[in-house]
């Protein structure tokens, strides 16, 4: 069992399979997301309270969700890369950073645009939002230290280091923010004490959450094969691809 | 702990050697911290309630300013490689380092705190709190610090890099820190957030070195 799963940690067998899978992650993300938008812009109702401005939380929720959670994975391949020492582990950490950093700058943008009218401001210092500010300063000192770093070994490790020393420190930024908000006012509006949603747009949030899965990983994929062909370019396997072939004749 | 105690002995007749330097770094504290009220207001009420922001702030920076050279040297002239291969752990090595790290740079800040606090027109127990804060978190800045420092050591714009790195860890102790001042200003108990500062010292001081160490051996390889 064990080695099977190892099989998939060499980047020569796991950069045809990437390229399987990654297309149709990507053709599932577009008709998910064509759906879920068409749901939730379309058919879902207008809110009583909010008006068509919550209509931005099919967008916004998913990407605060993606945004966390891309983190957690990030983590779990690290501590992969620091334990196993696997190339493929570290790449794939690499790979996802830049989309957890999207997802996180998608959910801070979009969430000012539904705060301004709803909140009546672009930005307040919400737990949540000042957490996934910082959030995205842990993404952007990872990629600006892989940057920083010409060795892509040495850049693998320090990652890995940086991104575990982050994920302890997560929970505790989301706390201290919560508590040194909560210890200032009251909370003004809660997200946790909103009315009970609707049906139907509770459908489409999960169609848009579905999409935004797809996508991490259609994306994630695409980009861990352009690292695996950038990396192991001196690696006789790859010149044998036929994309490869194509390119050097 | 004979690791621990040397590496720490030997930072420090190191850091001691250079007096102008350490004065340096608390003078950039001190002017960092007079800057404000210039570019603010003198108004005492308005000070007393931005003081323990600001010198938390400044501590911060001027903790940052002195990481760079935490390993600099060392791993310039190659102690630090001599100190992976040695027998002695290298997290206790690494442990030594920080602390020396601290009592050089941490430890003035403390000091000078009852004296600033008293230009930002602090009341006597907000300003023991400040500096109690300041006693329990500083050692945690260094000690965070050293990973960045390691993380970042040899490399092009390490210095810009590490603040990148190491101010957004800093987030919650900043955040405990103020807030225990700003609790007593507001006639509650600073005690939770110096237990929780306490307890932040605690799990920094058991993985921080460990973390560091690992970062040394990466930056080494």
């Amino acid at each position: 069992m064990a080695a099977h799963w190892f099989l998939y940690a060499s980047p020569a067998s796991f950069y045809p399979i990437a390229g399987r899978m990654a297309p149709w992650f990507a053709a599932a993300a577009a008709a998910l997301a064509l759906v879920g938008l068409w749901i939730g812009l379309v058919v879902a109702p207008t809110d009583a309270q909010q008006g068509d401005a919550y209509r931005i939380i099919f967008i916004h929720v998913p990407a605060a969700w993606m945004s966390m959670f891309i983190y957690l994975v990030m983590a779990f391949w690290s501590a992969l890369a620091l334990g196993y020492n696997t190339r493929l582990s570290a790449m794939m950490a690499q790979a996802l950073a830049p989309t957890g950093a999207l997802m996180t700058f998608i959910a801070l943008w979009t969430g000012a645009f539904w705060g301004r009218p709803t909140w009546g401001t672009y930005w307040a210092w919400d737990a949540r939002m000042t957490s996934e500010l910082i959030l995205l300063f842990l993404y952007l000192g990872v990629i600006a230290l892989r940057n920083g770093i010409d060795d892509p070994r040495r850049a693998d490790k320090a990652c890995s280091v940086l991104t575990l020393v982050g994920a302890v420190n997560v929970p505790i930024i989301y706390f201290s923010v919560k508590w040194w908000n909560t210890l200032h006012q009251g909370s003004t509006i809660s997200m946790t004490a909103a009315p009970k949603m609707a049906a139907i747009m509770v459908t489409a949030l999960g169609l848009m959450t579905l999409a935004t899965w797809g996508y991490a990983i259609a994306v994630a994929l695409i980009r861990v094969r352009a690292i695996i062909v950038e990396r192991e370019r001196g690696a006789s396997w790859l010149s044998h691809l036929p994309e490869v072939r194509r390119l050097v004749v | 702990m004979p690791a621990v105690a040397w590496a720490l002995a030997r930072d420090l007749k190191i850091s001691l050697r250079s007096k102008a330097e350490l004065g340096i770094q608390l003078l950039f504290y001190v002017i960092v911290v007079t800057l404000f009220p210039l570019a603010t207001t003198p108004e005492r009420s308005l000070l007393a309630a931005i003081g323990p922001g600001v010198l938390w702030v400044a501590a911060l920076l001027a903790s940052l300013l002195s990481l760079s050279r935490l390993f600099a040297a060392d791993h310039a002239d190659g102690t630090l490689e001599q100190m992976a291969l040695s027998p002695w752990p290298l997290p206790a090595l690494v442990s030594g380092k920080i602390a020396a790290h601290w009592l050089t740079t941490g430890l003035p800040i403390v000091l000078l705190a009852p004296l600033l606090s008293a230009q930002y027109a602090l009341e006597r127990d907000a300003m023991w709190i400040l500096t109690a804060a300041l006693l329990i978190g500083t050692p945690i800045l260094s000690l965070l610090g050293g990973i960045g420092a390691a993380l970042t050591l040899g490399l092009r714009g390490g210095g810009t890099l590490l603040a990148l790195l190491v101010l957004p860890l800093y987030v919650p102790i900043l955040i405990f820190g103020a807030g225990s001042v700003d609790a007593v200003r507001a006639g509650l108990s600073a005690g939770p957030h110096l237990s929780l500062l306490g307890a932040g010292l605690l799990v920094a001081l058991v993985g921080a070195p460990f973390a560091a160490a690992a970062a040394v051996r990466v930056a080494l390889d």
